[in-house]
């Protein structure tokens, strides 16, 4: 995985609104092929405006962003934001739009014909797990979360992309739905050949999904590495405390699964 | 059905169709202008601020004065065209109602859309941005559809909106369901006044609730809905303008004031015109400076003024002199500041008078405004909406030294019966009114000859002024009508009809002979 060539990559960038301090500050990060690499942080560690910049949502105040060994700006924003997929923050489908019409919108964009656009909605819903009698002419409205975001996710694969950037995905979802949704994703990113980026401040989730995690702090990234990197690698401050949770929740249920099993060697 | 609810039906197809064409072309004009500003303002803030401010400003400006101030401004503008290519265009009537009502209709349209469009959900026009869309496949695709209800709601207003006010289109020339309300409430003819509301509402009605037809369709994609919607619209249009459209022009077009005797002589004319085998048309209820101006651009071919008006307000004489002599003078004024001939005086007068009930009257011992001097400032006097801004009053005022203690305006209709009630002491009535009689009241002298004598006088348009056939068939009704013939016909055109009026006025005329 290391030697794959770098898909995304930010070179010493910042933005800053004004003379506010910088979302974002010198921020260097690669995203290899093929990877599924998670960013982590609090909130207002300039985690969203990282993701904004790959397709040109916002545009950097210094330094470059590259996707396939292009500098963005050298790229019209449109056409690259249409072979990108990105599912947004609290789901963002278009509530006057069935779930087959929110699925297909990318590919009417890019002007596929009909008949293409129907099976590749009707494919798209197999991978999301819906049932495509029952979802496919529903309206968001009546759909629950976790459906509502596996049309995200359809949605944004739907032209075949392949970059897909997630702004906190599975975030509002309870956590059996969450859990089922990440593991669904984890498989399509295997199966289709997706470099994915995913935002979260879900730090476990990060460590169970994502080849790697790039932990962000005011506007910088502060630690990088694989989630075995991460958890056993002497850490700042500020990583330790970060990684502590999952380790003490592990810790827990281990203890938990230990007292209930039946001991081996009572 | 009674007489009038019969005249009332059969009016519709005319003034229907004008009130349709106006409305209608305002509305399409108004949604064509504020829809795509309202596109441009979303995204610029200042546009918007300037847009939505100026639409209110116009929106406080009464409707009836905003109609109003486009009838001069197109005026001049006609003028001017005339001047710089040799071809003007009609100032009256249909052009300046449809651009008042275009800017009355453009509030509603540009603030429901802008906050419409200001409304969808930031996060799904990021979305709409995130899969790939255009500006403008963004604002085509996800915003207008999602603040259609909004934009819908706004469009709806307008159009209830313009529907409603261009009733008021009537003073102005344009022909409406105005026109009921307008003459109904001259000749006290209420059933012509509820008429003219149930029709302009029901009219108001329907138009909303096709689109509201048409906007679920689009909420729910029944293309049909949307459809129907429209079809309805363009066939109700349609519908209503096919009398109007499929009516030959008529050969000459007659002027009334917003007053009963108006309507008669107006209605005397026409029947002239018809029995000498020329098709007549009437442009009722216009205002008095709108009128003179009509007739002088030959929008008007014909109408009755009244030798005080023209001598104050259009010569701007302060002076009063006999009948005869201010006759003379007008006539050759007329003609040679505007080309405009005087064809002849119908043979009475409908000055300004200050009249109070007799019995009153005599208690007080005022017979003369000199006498009622002494008294005034104890009384309240009535006038119409003219008579407190016109020159002769302030020649009563000065000449008399007359103040009262207070001044209302009112409707004529409602001012005789104030005067009868005791609500006013004084109202300054009308020679020819039959109410006068009709209530007893005393028209007090005028001894210093602070009111200018009003002539009725017929006039004709400078276009016509050698159109021998107009004027022999208009010739019968010179110098041929007494005040109190005329006093009698109006009373009778209050009670039945101002066409039945004018049947039995020229009954009375031909007995005469």
């Amino acid at each position: 995985m290391g030697t794959a060539p770098a898909v995304i990559s930010f070179d010493n960038v910042s933005k800053s609104y004004g003379g506010a301090a910088p979302v974002l500050d010198g921020v260097s990060l690669e995203v290899r092929e093929r990877e599924f690499l998670a960013i982590v942080g609090p909130s207002g560690s300039g985690k969203t405006t990282l993701l904004r910049l790959v397709n040109r949502l916002i545009d950097p105040t210094a330094g470059t962003v590259r996707v396939e060994d292009q500098d963005v700006r050298s790229i019209d924003a449109i056409n690259l934001r249409r072979r990108i997929g990105y599912v947004f923050q609290g789901i963002g489908l278009f509530p006057h739009m069935t779930v087959a019409e929110n699925i297909a919108i990318t590919p009417k964009l890019l002007d596929w014909d009909e008949a293409r656009m129907n099976a590749r909605v009707d494919t798209l819903l197999e991978l999301v797990r819906l049932d495509r009698q029952k979802h496919r002419d529903r309206f968001p409205a009546q759909l629950s979360g976790g459906e509502g975001q596996r049309v995200g996710v359809a949605r944004a694969i739907a032209a075949e992309p392949k970059i897909v950037l997630m702004d906190e995905p599975f975030g509002a979802l309870d956590p059996l739905t969450r859990d089922a949704l990440g593991e669904d994703y984890r498989r399509l990113h295997e199966s289709l050949g997706l470099t994915s980026v995913m935002i979260t401040h879900d730090m476990l989730e990060a460590l169970l999904l994502a080849d790697r995690i790039a932990v962000m702090r005011a506007g910088r990234v502060v630690a990088e590495g694989t989630p075995q990197e991460l958890m056993s690698r002497e850490q700042d401050g500020y990583v330790r405390e970060l990684m502590a949770t999952p380790r003490r929740q592990a810790e827990r249920l281990n203890a938990l699964t230990q007292r209930s099993a039946p001991s081996p060697r009572a | 059905m009674s007489p009038q609810l019969a005249e009332a039906f059969a009016r519709l197809p005319a003034y229907l169709g004008g009130h349709v064409a106006v409305s209608v072309t305002a509305l399409i004009l108004g949604l064509a202008i504020s829809l795509p500003l309202a596109l441009l303002a979303t995204r610029r803030p200042g546009l918007r601020n300037l847009l939505l401010g100026t639409a209110s400003v116009v929106q406080t400006i009464p409707s009836l004065a905003l109609l109003a101030l486009f009838y001069p401004l197109l005026l001049g503008l006609a003028a001017l065209c005339e001047r710089l290519f040799g071809a003007g265009f009609s100032a009256l009537g249909f052009l300046p109602s449809v651009l008042a009502l275009t800017l009355y209709s453009m509030l509603p349209v540009l603030r429901n859309t802008i906050t419409g469009l200001n409304g969808v959900d930031a996060a799904i026009k990021e979305a709409a941005l995130g899969v790939g869309m255009t500006q403008r496949q963004s604002l085509a695709m996800v915003e207008l559809p999602l603040a259609l209800p909004v934009i819908m709601a706004g469009i709806r207003t307008a159009a209830i909106w313009v529907i409603g006010a261009a009733t008021l289109s009537t003073p102005i020339g344009q022909t409406s369901l105005g026109n009921y309300i307008f003459t109904g409430l001259q000749t006290q003819n209420w059933v012509f006044v509820l008429f003219g509301c149930a029709a302009a509402a029901a009219f108001a009605l329907l138009v909303d609730q096709l689109l509201a037809l048409m906007e679920a369709g689009l909420m729910r994609r029944k293309r049909v809905w949307v459809t129907a919607g429209g079809l309805g619209l363009l066939l109700l249009t349609i519908g209503a303008l096919i009398p109007t459209l499929s009516q030959p022009r008529a050969t000459y077009t007659i002027g009334t004031k917003p007053f009963t005797e108006q309507y008669v002589l107006a209605s005397l004319i026409e029947q002239q015109l018809r029995d000498a085998g020329f098709s007549a048309a009437t442009r009722e209820g216009l205002g008095s400076s709108v009128i003179f101006n009509a007739l002088r651009a030959g929008e008007i071919d014909a109408y009755v003024d009244y030798s005080g008006t023209i001598w104050t307000n259009q010569m701007h004489r302060n002076d009063v002199k006999p009948r005869a002599e201010v006759l003379a003078e007008m006539a050759a004024w007329l003609d040679r500041e505007h080309k405009i001939k005087v064809l002849g005086g119908l043979g009475f007068e409908n000055a300004y008078a200050l009249a109070m009930p007799r019995a009153r009257a005599q208690a007080l011992g005022i017979r003369s405004l000199a006498e009622l001097a002494g008294r005034a400032q104890s009384l309240s006097i009535a006038g119409d909406y003219e008579f407190f801004g016109r020159p002769e009053w302030a020649a009563v005022r000065k000449t008399y030294g007359i103040n009262f203690r207070e001044h209302r305006q009112m409707q004529p209709e409602f001012m005789y019966s104030a005067a009868v009630s005791g609500e006013v002491d004084v109202i300054a009535g009308y020679t020819s009114d039959g109410r006068i009689a009709q209530f007893d009241l005393a028209v007090l002298d005028d001894p210093r000859h602070a009111i200018p004598p009003y002539d009725a006088v017929l006039l004709i348009s400078p276009q016509r002024i050698n159109d021998e056939a107009l004027l022999n068939a208009l010739r019968p009704l010179v110098d041929a009508i007494d005040v109190t013939v005329m006093r009698t016909a109006n009373l009778r055109a209050a009670s039945a009809s101002p066409s039945e009026a004018a049947h039995w006025l020229w009954t009375e005329i031909q007995k005469k002979r």
